[in-house]
C-alpha cells in the first residue's frame, strides 16, 4: 500500500494543454474514483501515474518517492485496462502469471500466486482457457487477477466496466468493492459513470477540461456540489438547473421563475446567501420536486412550496414515475409516486423541497457560500 | 412400390439444381474454365517431365511410355541436388531475415512516436516504386566492390530487408491496441521482449503472409542470382534449370522434371502457412 501525491501536474501535447496543473493527495489504502466527461483528462492523469505518459510539468509521488522518471515497471503499480488487454495467445494462467515470469520469480511461487488470485476471483476452473473462450465478466476478472498477483502498492483502473452490460457491471462493481475491502490496496479508478463513482469511492475527484472541479466523499459531492457542473454531473436523474432572477417580495428576496409570475420563497438563511445578486442559478434534484395531482390537498409548508405545472412526458419506472413538466415556460424533471402516471398536457402541482435547493452564481457557476 | 423412380428424370439431381439457377451455372462454368487455365501448365509440366525427349513436342497429356529417366538423370548427371539446397538455404535465410527485421522496423514505425517517423516510412515506401531491373547494376557494383559475388551472402543481401515487408508489418502492428503494449510495459517487459512476446504473436496472419510471399519470391528469383553467381556450385534452382536451355538445344523434359521438384517446397510452404492465415482471419472475426 502507498499514498499517491500529484503536485501541479501538467500534460501538454505540443501547444494543446490536456491537464492544467492538478494537485491531489491520495491516502494510503484509499479508493479514489476520478470521474468526468470524455476528454476531461482523467485517463491521461491515470496514465501519468502509471508512467505510460510523461509529465509536462509537476511531480507525481508514490509512497513518498517521486516517480516522474521511473519506468512503469519500477513504480510498483498494476493497471486494469478498459479492454482488459489480455494476451489472446496465452492461457488465463499464463496471462495472470505473465508479469511474474518477467520478474523471474521461481516457478512454484508463480503457480502458488496465480492459484491464490484465481481462487479469490473464482477463476480456478478457467486457468487453462484462452481469453476468447471467456465471457466479458470472466475476462474482467482475469485482468484483475493479473493486477493482484503482482502485489502492487497502487491499483489503477481505467474504465474497467465500460465494456460490460448493465447487469454484469453491477456485479463487477460489488466484486471490485469487495476486493478493495479484502486487500486494502490504494486504488485510483477512472470512469465516466457517476454511479460507479458514487458506489465505489471513498472520495470522488470530479474533473473537467483538465482541472479538478471538486474532491470529496460521495455524499459531499452529492449534497454540496462545488459548482453547477458537479451538481449536473453527479446524481441521476440529472439535477434541474435554472437561471432565475432575484426579486423583492414584502421586503424579502424571492426567486422569480418568470417576470411577475411564479416565485420561490427562500428561508432567511438561504436568502442571505444571495447577497446583492440579481440573478442566480438554482439547482433542484428531481427527487426533491414531487409531482402531485392538481387536486391534492394544498399543503405548502415552510420549505416546501407548491407550484402549478403542465405535464410534458410521464415515464413510469415502477416505484416512481419520472415526469417532465413545464414550469414557468421551462422544462424540469420531477418525480411522482409510481401509481400516479399523469397524461401529457395534464395540469399538476409541483412540490419543491426548498431546504434542498442549491444556489450557484449565475456568472461563475460556483456554489454560493 | 413408389412410382417416383419410374417417373424420375434421367438427369442427376445436381444438374437439375444448377439448371434451375442459370446465374450459378454461369459462375461454375467460369470457375471451371479458370481452373483449367490455371491447371494446364502444371499438368503439362508434370506430363512432359515423364516423357522421353522425342515425345516432348507432342501435345498428348499422358505419355506413351511414362518414365522417371529424366528425374534420375538430373540427380545423377547435374548438380540439381546442390542447387536445390542452395535455393532452400538462401530462401529460408532471407525469409527469416525479412520476418525478423521487417516486423521489427514495422513495429517501431507503428508503435513509437519519434521525430521523422513519417519521413522514414515514406522513404521506405519509395523503395517499392523502383523495379528490380534498375537496382541490379548498383547491387552488382556493391557486391563486386565488397567481394560478395559468388557467395550465399551475395545472393541474399538485396532481399534481407524489404520495403513491402516493412509496409505490411507496420500496417498490421498499427492495428494492435496500444493497451497490450502498455500492459506488458507495466508487467515489466523490456521493449524488445514486448515486441517478441506480445506484439509478434498478435500478428501471425501477417507474418504468415509475409513468409509465403518472401519464400516464394526468393525460391523463384532468377535475375539477381544469375548475375551474382557464375560458379555452377552456387546456382540456385531457377538458374540451374535455365542452364539446361542451351543456345541450340533445350532439354525441356529435364527442365520440366526439375521444375516439378521445384514446385514441391512452394506447395509445402503454402499448405503450412495458409492455415495460420485462415485462422488469423477467423480469430479476427470472433473478436468482432
Amino acid at each position: 500500500m502507498a499514498s499517491v501525491s500529484l503536485s501541479k501536474v501538467v500534460k501538454r501535447y505540443g501547444d494543446v494543454g490536456i491537464v492544467h496543473g492538478i494537485d491531489l493527495e491520495i491516502a494510503n489504502g484509499e479508493f479514489i474514483v476520478v470521474v468526468g466527461p470524455s476528454g476531461c483528462g482523467k485517463s491521461t492523469t491515470l496514465r501519468m501515474i502509471a508512467g505510460l505518459e510523461s509529465l509536462s510539468d509537476g511531480t507525481i509521488s508514490i509512497g513518498g518517492r517521486v516517480v516522474n522518471t521511473l519506468e512503469p515497471k519500477d513504480r510498483n503499480i498494476a493497471m486494469v485496462f478498459q479492454n482488459y488487454a489480455l494476451y489472446p495467445h496465452m492461457t488465463v494462467h499464463r496471462n495472470i502469471a505473465f508479469g511474474l515470469y518477467a520478474a523471474k520469480l521461481p516457478k512454484a511461487e508463480i503457480d502458488r500466486k496465480v492459484r491464490e488470485a484465481a481462487a479469490l476471483l473464482g477463476l480456478t476452473d478457467l486457468l487453462e482457457r484462452r481469453p476468447n473462450a471467456l465471457s466479458g465478466g470472466q475476462r474482467q476478472r482475469v485482468a484483475m487477477g493479473r493486477a493482484i498477483v503482482r502485489d502492487p502498492t497502487v491499483f489503477l483502473f481505467d474504465e474497467p466496466l465500460s465494456n460490460l452490460d448493465a447487469q454484469l457491471r453491477g456485479q463487477m462493481r460489488t466484486e471490485i468493492k469487495r476486493l478493495h475491502q479484502s486487500i486494502g490496496t490504494t486504488i485510483v479508478y477512472v470512469t465516466h459513470d457517476q454511479i460507479e463513482a458514487m458506489t465505489l469511492a471513498d472520495r470522488i475527484v470530479i474533473m473537467r477540461d483538465g482541472r479538478i472541479e471538486q474532491v470529496g466523499t460521495p455524499l459531499d459531492v452529492f449534497h454540496t456540489p462545488a459548482s453547477a457542473f458537479v451538481a449536473g454531473f453527479i446524481g441521476t436523474p440529472t439535477m434541474n438547473l435554472l437561471e432565475v432572477s432575484v426579486a423583492q417580495q414584502n421586503g424579502a428576496p424571492v426567486l422569480a421563475l418568470e417576470p411577475g409570475g411564479a416565485a420561490l420563497i427562500l428561508a432567511p438563511d438561504a436568502a442571505a446567501r444571495l447577497g446583492n445578486r440579481n440573478k442566480v442559478l438554482i439547482g433542484l434534484r428531481p427527487d426533491n420536486l414531487t409531482v402531485e395531482p392538481i387536486d391534492a390537498p394544498d399543503a405548502s409548508t415552510a420549505g416546501r412550496q407548491k407550484l402549478d405545472a403542465t405535464v410534458v412526458v410521464a415515464e413510469p419506472l415502477g416505484v416512481t414515475t419520472q415526469v417532465i413538466v413545464k414550469l414557468a415556460g421551462r422544462e424540469v424533471v420531477g418525480m411522482a409516486d409510481g401509481r400516479f402516471v399523469p397524461a401529457a398536457g395534464a395540469a399538476v402541482k409541483l412540490a419543491c423541497d426548498l431546504d434542498l435547493l442549491h444556489l450557484f452564481d449565475a456568472e461563475t457557476r460556483l456554489r454560493l457560500p | 412400390m413408389s412410382t417416383a423412380t419410374s417417373t424420375a428424370s434421367p438427369m442427376p439431381n445436381w444438374w437439375l439444381g444448377l439448371a434451375a439457377r442459370p446465374g450459378q451455372m454461369l459462375a461454375w462454368t467460369l470457375l471451371a474454365m479458370g481452373a483449367i487455365a490455371m491447371m494446364m501448365p502444371l499438368v503439362y509440366m508434370v506430363a512432359t517431365s515423364l516423357k522421353l525427349s522425342n515425345e516432348v513436342y507432342e501435345l498428348n497429356i499422358i505419355p506413351r511410355e511414362p518414365t522417371f529417366e529424366n528425374y534420375i538423370y538430373i540427380f545423377k548427371n547435374t548438380r540439381f541436388g546442390l542447387w536445390f539446397v542452395n535455393s532452400l538455404v538462401t530462401s529460408l535465410l532471407v525469409t527469416l531475415s525479412v520476418l525478423f527485421f521487417d516486423s521489427l522496423i514495422g513495429y517501431t514505425l507503428a508503435k513509437f512516436k519519434f521525430r521523422g517517423r513519417e519521413v522514414v516510412f515514406i522513404a521506405i515506401l519509395t523503395t517499392l516504386m523502383i523495379p528490380t531491373e534498375m537496382l541490379v547494376v548498383p547491387w552488382y557494383l556493391m557486391a563486386k566492390n565488397f567481394g560478395w559475388l559468388n557467395s550465399y551472402w551475395g545472393i541474399m543481401f538485396p532481399g534481407l530487408m524489404t520495403g513491402f515487408g516493412v509496409f505490411l508489418m507496420r500496417q498490421f502492428f498499427a492495428g494492435v491496441p496500444d493497451d497490450y503494449i502498455h500492459a506488458a510495459r507495466i508487467d515489466g517487459l523490456g521493449e524488445f521482449a514486448i515486441w517478441w512476446k506480445v506484439a509478434m504473436p498478435l500478428v501471425t496472419p501477417a507474418l504468415s503472409a509475409l513468409a509465403i510471399f518472401t519464400f516464394l519470391g526468393n525460391w523463384t528469383a532468377f535475375l539477381w542470382p544469375l548475375i551474382a553467381t557464375n560458379d555452377r556450385a552456387l546456382y540456385t534452382l531457377p538458374v540451374g534449370l535455365a542452364s539446361f536451355s542451351g543456345e541450340f538445344l533445350t532439354d525441356w523434359e529435364l527442365i520440366m522434371a526439375g521444375a516439378t521438384i521445384a514446385t514441391l517446397p512452394t506447395l509445402v510452404v503454402f499448405v503450412i502457412f495458409q492455415r495460420y492465415i485462415i485462422r488469423g482471419v477467423v480469430l479476427a472475426g470472433l473478436k468482432g
